[in-house]
């Protein structure tokens, strides 16, 4: 252990500055694992994303190149002057949300519930007895919106008394995560972190404390549903949408021609459990390990953003720094990839700051679905797992010239290449930073 | 190597709340057992089957806040910026002061803000233009402001406070419906036990009194039909509750690790001990009877701080005036601290500055340390008819001296949340 790394008896590294400045690309700057570090495996995914229901059909779609993106569906979108999404078009909302509870939940939750219930299925998950052994933490990003959207329109047009009884549970940010608490019998410390693009990320950072702290099973991840009227109205503001009618030319991060993003609904939510009691239940699959988490804030707005991408570099840092990892140890990353010109500058900045120039491959699949908001970064956490498991780096959509300035192995193709750890990066709107590490699993701890 | 436990103390308190200006003026309106409960002023509510709640009377702009912060941002956001303002000045730290002796590194302060309904008055109202008053389901971008983004996704509410303070660390906007005030207090400890943070700034805010709002807690009857009689509208524990007022507001606490406050010489309200929460699995708006969760949360929180039951000193109730969850909660407290829940005095601040959703956790907590620090348990107002399932004492009307040592907070929301969080004085055990 170097001088500049402090444990706490909770195995938490509480001072990693030093060793993130002063330590060159190569070597590792921790030898050991922290000290009654809680391992936490991947050992359930559930995806409902543009790119298909299903872990495989998600993945297949990215390895064939297929844009999700395309013209929006579901009413006119012309007079938003955005008028390309990923939408889920092939969801079945009756597949896995009971009638009764269909009519309280907006399309969100039902999303979520479908996820959650994806998950359970991949990993063979039969919760304990121990009903508190389980636990729901997701990210939210914007509600229900298309429910809420209804319910406002009656009050303002028709009055109060047309208001329905589900508006009070349907809408509001904790709506997924009570309906698959409840739906699923897991009583477990519950939560959900609003980070806006960040929250998928976030989610997996609060369920490791909630792991540390003993409980064994952790839902984490999230879903959005935000192509809507309203809620596309309102994500237009931010001045981040590319206006582009053909969705090929819509969402280019890193491009030349990068124009802003296109956005997208659904998301992915993963099964975390801890190392012994995934083993104790005998677990069917790991599809990888949590290892290392990190989360900055630029204490800048959207009306005055950051300068620099020095807490975003830091995040990183943090993230590794968390996984006793080198950052040339790093076999991808998976990168935000927003899609305007000021935050690709910024990202491909923290990215080379960390690993250097052309230092690690770097792949934005999200290109290829839109920005799932809290959804995304759980998406392309799933993403990074399926990567590792088939030795392939996914190729970034819709990029004809990447930006050379960046400095970046921007991955334009699929890429086999042997994946030990990846880094997943996301950030959220009003500067939020966050990164991931995940490893293979083995059996026994390295090092 | 620190071989001991990172302990996290309270050193700031801020608070906007219904019918008082700031911490001191919270504090003295609960303990004169004061209620801010009125008709609604914000819209004509005479269309609603619930016609009372508890407004802030705010003027951002006198308490500091610039044009353009309060015109991109909703009314929870604002609130949430007053508070934080408040409680950083109370703790005396210089945060974002560089060169400051005394200043923590930006890049160690943390952020956790809970809400349960975020931006949704100004949602509410940007929709009333954008849709000419429900008229297009297709709304029109010409009337929309630029921030709505903002309004749509809450985490803007922890943006504007670490940009305030320069707050570099992990930043988060909770959001688990009413008991978001007690988890974001909850994880902003966490983050500082887990040496993720060495000063969060933690608390909830929300300003939900909007028709919207209050349309939808009237189709479920959970909000009050006593519109004769505003002040006295708020009965928690009381035979003759009705459902709970809805209220507006926020706190903010400045969380900091001990030996950090200790260095610096700072005023300490209490150490934040415990803090656990769970799930019913039950129902979105429904509780069982027993209260098996809530106390299940309580013990865990107990547990933390190897706290007995018995030393409990005062519970600040969640009391919200519904029915069920009264009764729900008193079964909770005397499932987990047995006879002594007799004894010991229960409160809900409801009865006086209303039901704020997501914030009342934190301002909950904020009552629950100043109660610890002077010794004194606020009443529970209007409280006059015993209910025999609620047998419990509510402190009626009147504040009393009581030794409080260690107090919990506990609340409930919808989606089958329950948190507890217990506070208690930092020298009662040895470090």
């Amino acid at each position: 252990m170097t001088d500049a790394t402090v444990i706490n008896d909770e195995g938490t590294i509480t001072e990693v500055a030093g060793y993130a400045r002063d330590t060159a690309p190569e070597g590792r700057a921790i030898t050991a694992p922290p000290r009654g570090t809680t391992r936490l495996l991947v050992t359930g995914l559930g995806v409902v994303a543009p790119t298909g229901v299903g872990v495989e059909e998600h993945w297949q779609s990215l390895l064939r190149g297929e844009l999700a993106v395309r013209p929006i569906e579901g009413f006119d979108a012309s007079r938003y002057g955005v008028t390309v999404a990923g939408q889920v078009r092939d969801f079945d909302p009756d597949r896995f949300v009971v009638p009764q509870l269909k009519v309280q939940t907006d399309r969100w939750s039902w999303m979520s519930l479908a996820a959650a219930t994806l998950a359970a299925e991949d990993a063979g998950y039969i919760p304990p007895e121990q009903a508190y052994a389980t636990s729901v933490f997701l990210a939210a990003g914007s509600g229900g919106n298309e429910f809420s959207q209804h319910e406002i329109q009656g009050l303002w047009a028709k009055g109060p008394r047309s208001v329905g009884a589900y508006q009070s549970i349907a809408w509001f940010y904790a709506a997924s995560t009570g309906q698959v608490s409840i739906r699923d019998g897991y009583k477990g410390p519950s939560g959900v972190v609003v980070s806006e693009g960040a929250g998928g990320l976030d989610s997996i950072g609060w369920a490791r404390r909630v792991a540390r702290r003993g409980t064994p099973a952790v839902l984490v991840g999230g879903t959005e549903a935000g192509v809507t009227p309203y809620a596309l109205l309102c994500q237009v503001t931010s001045g981040r949408l590319s206006t582009a009618p053909r969705p090929e030319d819509a969402y280019k991060p890193f491009d030349e021609r990068a124009n802003g993003h296109a956005i997208g609904e659904g998301g992915a939510i993963l099964l975390l459990e801890e190392a012994d009691a995934a083993r104790a239940r005998g677990a069917r699959r790991v599809w990888g390990e949590v290892v290392g988490y990190g989360a900055t804030h630029d204490a800048h707005h959207h009306e005055d953003p950051a300068p620099d991408a020095t807490q975003y570099a830091r995040a990183i840092r943090l993230a590794l720094a968390d996984a006793g990892v080198a950052p040339d140890e790093v076999g991808m990353v998976v990168a935000d990839g927003a899609g305007v010109p000021e935050l690709d500058a910024l990202e491909a900045q923290a990215i080379t700051a960390v690993f250097g120039e052309r230092g690690v491959p770097v792949t934005a699949p999200s290109s290829w679905t839109g920005r799932l908001m809290a959804g995304g970064s759980a998406l392309n956490v799933a993403t990074a797992l399926l990567a590792m498991r088939d030795g392939v780096v996914p190729a970034t959509g819709n990029v004809d010239r990447p930006v050379a300035e960046y400095g970046l192995d921007l991955v334009r193709e699929n890429r086999e290449r042997d994946l030990d750890v990846v880094v997943v990066l996301a950030r959220g709107f009003g500067g939020f930073n966050s990164a991931l590490v995940l490893r293979r699993y083995r059996e026994e701890e390295p090092g | 190597m620190s071989a001991t436990r990172r302990r996290v103390v309270i050193t700031g308190i801020g608070v906007v709340a219904p019918g008082s200006m700031g911490r001191e003026g919270f504090w003295e309106m609960i303990t004169a057992g004061r209620t801010a409960t009125r008709r609604i002023t914000f819209f004509d509510p005479s269309r609603f089957r619930s016609q009372v709640a508890a407004e802030v009377d705010f003027d951002g702009r006198k308490l500091g806040l610039t044009a353009q912060e309060m015109h991109r941002n909703d009314r929870f956001v604002q609130f949430a910026m007053v508070a934080a303002d408040e409680a950083v000045a109370d703790s005396g730290l210089r945060l974002g002061v560089g060169g400051a002796p005394d200043a923590p590194e930006p890049e160690r302060v943390g952020v956790t803000i809970g809400s349960a309904v975020g931006a949704t008055t100004r949602l509410e109202d940007e929709y009333v233009q954008v849709s000419d008053a429900g008229k297009h389901w297709l709304v029109d971008p010409r009337y929309a402001s630029r921030f709505l983004h903002q309004a749509l996704v809450p985490s803007c509410a922890a943006t504007e406070v670490a940009v305030r303070f320069r707050a570099q660390g992990p930043g988060t906007v909770v959001s688990t419906g009413c008991t978001s005030g007690i988890d974001a207090v909850g994880y902003g400890s966490q983050l500082i036990e887990d040496g993720d943070a060495d000063v969060v700034l933690a608390g909830a805010s929300d300003a939900p009194i909007s028709p919207i709002s209050m349309a939808c807690f009237d189709t479920i009857r959970a909000t009050t039909g006593n519109n004769a009689d505003p002040e006295h509208a708020s009965k928690p524990f009381d035979a003759r509750r009705d459902g709970f007022v809805m209220g507006e507001g926020s706190a903010v606490m400045v969380l900091e690790e001990l030996e950090h406050a200790q260095r610096r010489g700072a005023e300490i309200y209490c150490e934040v001990t415990g803090y656990a929460n769970r799930c019913n699995a039950f129902h979105m708006t429904g509780l069982r009877p027993d209260g098996v969760e809530m106390s299940e949360a309580l013990d865990q929180a107990l547990a933390q701080g190897r706290i007995d039951g018995s030393e409990v000193g005062y519970v600040n109730a969640h009391g919200s005036g519904t029915k069920q969850n009264d009764r729900h909660e008193t079964a909770a407290v005397k499932l987990s601290l047995g006879e002594a829940a007799y004894s010991v005095p229960m409160s809900s601040l409801k009865s006086m500055v209303g039901h704020s959703l997501g914030a009342i956790g934190s301002i909950e907590i904020a009552a629950t340390a100043l109660a610890v620090q002077r010794q004194v348990v606020p009443p529970t107002a209007n409280y006059e008819v015993p209910d025999p399932e609620c047998d419990l004492d509510y402190v009626p009307k009147t504040a009393r001296d009581h030794k409080v040592d260690v107090a919990v907070s506990v609340g409930s929301g919808f989606g089958g949340f329950q948190s507890a969080i217990v506070l208690a004085k930092p020298d009662r055990r040895p470090a």
